[in-house]
């Protein structure tokens, strides 16, 4: 790994609350070993900024390795930054030159708000699950044995992909109609494609869409920047499944 | 000097479990929704806690500090989850799950837990499997095995290199389901403060929450802490960034004995330091081990030519290559448990074979090249080809390398700009897991009634060396099938006790403390930021409650951290107030009771004068380097009892291990 430094500009989201107005604040950055991640980078202004008494930047962050999917932000007009399949923390500062300017911004979207500079509110995710993200099976002893049904490597294969999804929110902010269908399809699909998610798959599809719409998450238009800048390559198979599913539900559900 | 009661069940270790069933308390169906019961954290522990509660019908209030309980660290967790199925009809058991855990522990976990956690393990797989987790399957749809270290059968469950991922979605979409029906109300970005206790039983918490900096009150008649390991102690962890040790520091301060501080698993395959600036480090699962060959070179000068940049690892012939595990551990070879694999690989850097071109040459070769080329011609016999070209060889190895490794092998080119397919990968030990913890008994509760501790957050059963792919069983162990069963046993009994009142003069005292404590850090404005002390936090507990730990370095590091937490309070700088997201804030808190922890590490390391798993005290070793355990001596759960901010303070409870089924013997992976 050779190691060098480079000096950067960077140009910051800032915004103290929800109520209040941002901007963008600029910072010059010196120093920057190539081999840290993105957010070591906004670690080394943060200490600069804390070493001048100011306050630092508030970013989501967690396990830094690319699979808790608490790391966001826009960088250069991107979700994650410039590199296909990278997390924002596994986004090295390697991908940038010496005297870059770079632009950070949080998620956009009317259902992410935003809390605090580049923290949004993504909790609208998690109530779309709370709505049909499970198969309605209890904690027992007595299940069937683990093997009982056997699922074809296939199948199982295709629902592990989709399940790879990490809910960073990528897919919803780099929609030009803040669609959160790749997300949705993708849970949607993780269970169509297993047997045990196939006695609830009708209420499942309508209760996570009826979710979604009432979010305020706008409509999928096949542009595909989801899969683009999803940094888990979630297929846009996975809509296109759900769009199947739901309508297979809408044509038989005796609701 | 006290003995712990550790409520182990009379009758035959097979027995044990399913007699204490029998004839524990219940909570009828109808009283459940009268009782309320507070988890912390929602890890595969917490979550599976909460939603098995949930289910069967308590009220539960769950709380994360993340932004959704999706984010826990299990999610990070890579290889795989171990279950004595035997579906590859190898000669697998209960007892001998059992048995290798006992054993990878170093005989320093209390038997009658482990066994209960290989009995359930079974458990945790079919009920995994029926809510949709997507484990791997072979080509006839049943469900593929891998191997782990330091055992001799296939009884890994994974998912790709993503088997924690796997496992939390899971649990995170029961608990879900749970929220969604209003049995758990979940409160993310929300961090315990303290435990509430009346009448000595713990009744509620303080919590915080972390968007407006309220404090708030919480009660209930029961609270579990599955707040995980303290691993970031040392900073440079493979721990999240969150991860840290407050909820398990508050309720030790409130009472609960905090045991084997000083069992730490040092994971032998994680991404080598690179620089000062860097705030974590990466995990290679030991599944790799499965494929990959650990190396150093033989001569000294060629390790010199690659640090320099003169060599590459493959210009070094076969015969030149010292792969010192299959040379030391013959039975086991790269898949030894991971304190040996990991002593071995300091063992060599110390003796000046270090590949890695960092300060300290800290870093060994895993290499895969073997593997591709055995798999590949596997592969392509399977496909009819029986005369490959070397090319075809090659090209379908690393395809099947791919297929079981392949977000792994991403992430490692990510990191460090190397592709693993054509070189070696990296690696060097780094700090992973903690098997101690809060003392539990039998049933997870800790030495204050009601209060209760789950998955990696108590010590109670990997002893002094975790094997791979047991963190996963536990903590869905502890959560889906221990958990539900005793705290009925404990809530029975206040069924007409009625909601908890927060108005009392114990909330009120709780919360004062709280906010002085915050008040105080904030008020100090000193010229240091919080990171900068954790980073010396890191280094001492690094290089002396590390790897290797001897007496002298043990009692530097005890003052050492003495003047490092007054300097904190002096000094530390936090910008913000109280009243709004504050990140430093959040952070100078953590770190406030890791410096605690850290002595009273040292001090546990200083009391077991003896080598054991992780613990590595130089002064008891053979002339192999091999750990010099001291049954006669140490046998027992040193449980630690809070005094003061000082860790010598302590007072130390014993626990002494009763080995009625396993033969305790010598530990021997040669």
């Amino acid at each position: 790994m050779a190691s060098k430094f480079i000096n950067i500009t960077l140009k910051v989201w800032r915004q103290k609350s929800a109520g209040t107005k941002g901007n963008l604040e600029t910072y010059k950055l010196d120093k920057v070993s190539t081999d840290s991640s993105f957010l070591e980078m906004l670690d080394q202004l943060n200490e600069q900024l804390i070493q001048a008494k100011k306050e630092p930047v508030a970013f989501d962050h967690d396990c830094r390795e690319g699979i808790c999917g608490s790391c966001s932000l826009y960088i250069n007009g991107r979700a994650h930054g410039p590199q296909k399949h990278t997390t924002t923390c596994q986004l090295h500062m390697r991908s940038f030159k010496d005297g870059d300017t770079i632009y950070i911004e949080p998620w956009r979207s009317k259902a992410f708000p935003i809390i605090k500079d580049l923290v949004v509110d993504r909790s609208a995710f998690d109530r779309i699950q709370q709505s049909g993200g499970f198969v309605s099976v209890n904690t027992s002893g007595n299940t069937m044995d683990a093997n009982a049904i056997p699922i074809p490597k296939a199948d199982a294969d295709s629902a592990f992909e989709a399940a790879a999804c990490i809910g960073c929110g990528a897919c919803v902010a780099s929609c030009k109609n803040s669609s959160a269908m790749l997300f949705v399809g993708a849970k949607v699909s993780q269970y169509s494609l297993l047997p045990q998610g196939q006695v609830e798959s009708k209420d499942r599809v309508q209760n996570m869409v009826r979710q979604m719409d009432e979010e305020g998450f706008g409509n999928c238009t096949n542009t595909g920047a989801c899969e683009i800048e999803c940094p888990k390559g979630i297929s846009l198979e996975n809509i296109a499944r759900m769009n199947r599913e739901f309508l297979k539900s809408n044509l038989s559900s005796e609701k | 000097m006290s003995s712990l009661d550790s409520k182990i069940p009379n009758g035959p270790i097979e027995k044990k479990w399913t007699d204490h069933k029998n004839h524990m308390k219940l909570v009828a169906p109808n009283n459940r929704p009268k009782i309320d019961v507070i988890v912390i954290g929602t890890g595969l522990a917490g979550a599976s806690t909460a939603a098995s509660l949930g289910e069967m019908g308590y009220n539960v209030k769950s709380f994360c500090f993340q932004d959704s309980p999706r984010r826990a660290h299990s999610i990070a967790a890579q290889g795989g989850i171990n279950a004595s199925k035997n579906y590859q009809n190898d000669g697998d058991s209960t007892y001998r799950l059992f048995y290798d855990t006992i054993k990878g522990g170093d005989y320093r976990s209390r038997e009658a837990n482990v066994y209960r956690l290989a009995e359930v393990s079974t458990n945790i797989i079919d009920q995994c499997v029926a809510q949709g987790v997507p484990f791997a399957r072979e080509y006839g749809g049943l469900l593929d095995n891998r191997s782990f270290g330091g055992v001799q059968v296939r009884r890994t469950f994974y998912a790709a290199g993503q088997t924690g991922q796997q496992l939390l979605l899971g649990a995170y979409s029961a608990l879900s389901r749970q929220i969604g029906l209003g049995r758990v109300k979940m409160y993310n970005r929300h961090e315990m403060m303290d435990v509430v206790k009346v009448d000595g039983k713990a009744r509620g918490i303080i919590a915080r929450n972390l968007v407006t900096g309220e404090i708030e009150r919480h009660s209930a008649h029961a609270v579990v802490i599955a707040s995980g390991g303290y691993g970031n102690v040392y900073f440079l962890s493979t721990n999240a960034m969150g991860s840290n040790v407050s909820a398990a520091w508050k309720i030790h301060k409130r009472g609960a004995h905090f045991a084997n501080p000083c069992y730490v698993q040092i994971h032998p395959t994680c991404i080598p330091v690179h620089g000062t600036n860097q705030s974590k480090l990466t995990l290679m699962s030991e599944s790799l081990r499965n494929s990959g060959r650990i190396w150093v070179p033989k001569k000294k000068e060629d390790a010199v030519a690659i640090r320099e940049g003169k060599m590459q690892p493959t210009d070094i012939a076969e015969e030149n290559r010292d792969y010192y595990l299959e040379r030391r551990y013959p039975a086991f070879g790269n898949l030894v448990p991971r304190d040996v694999a990991s002593r071995a690989a300091k063992e060599r850097c110390d003796e000046g074979y270090g590949i890695e071109a960092n300060n300290t040459n800290e870093g060994v070769y895993l290499d895969f090249a073997s593997e591709i080329r055995s798999k590949g011609k596997q592969v392509a016999y399977a496909k009819g080809d029986h005369d490959p070209s070397d090319e075809k060889i090659i090209k379908l190895g690393k395809e099947w390398i791919e297929e079981k490794y392949g977000n792994l092998f991403q992430m490692y080119q990510q990191i460090t700009d190397q592709n693993p397919y054509e070189t070696p990968m990296k690696i060097y030990p780094a700090v992973h897991y903690t098997m101690g913890g809060v003392w539990v008994d039998y049933n997870l509760q800790s030495t204050i009634p009601g209060c209760f501790v789950a998955g990696e957050a108590n010590f109670s059963d990997h002893g002094a060396n975790r094997l791979g792919a047991s963190a996963l069983m536990q903590g869905l162990a502890d959560g889906y099938f221990v958990l539900p069963y005793t705290i009925a046993n404990y809530l029975a009994n206040d069924i007409r006790t009625g909601s908890i009142p927060t108005d009392t003069k114990e909330f009120d005292e709780a919360e004062a403390e709280v906010k002085s404590s915050i008040d105080n850090l904030l008020a100090v404005q000193g010229s240091k930021s919080v990171d900068s002390f954790h980073k010396k936090l890191g280094l001492i507990m690094w290089n002396k409650v590390g790897m290797s730990r001897s007496e002298a370095g043990l009692k530097d590091a005890i003052s050492e951290l003495r003047t490092l937490r007054e300097d904190f309070y002096k000094d530390v700088f936090i910008p913000g107030t109280a009243n709004e997201m504050n990140a430093e804030l959040e952070k100078a808190l953590r770190v406030a009771d890791l410096l605690e922890l850290g002595q009273l590490m040292a001090l546990d390391s200083l009391n077991r004068d003896e080598s054991c798993g992780g613990h590595f005290r130089e002064e008891y070793q053979d002339k192999e380097g091999e750990t010099l355990r001291d049954d006669e001596n140490f046998k027992y759960v040193a449980a630690w009892e809070y005094k003061d901010r000082d860790a010598k303070n302590s007072v130390l409870h014993k626990e002494e291990l009763v080995y009625e089924s396993i033969k305790i013997a010598e530990r021997n992976y040669k």
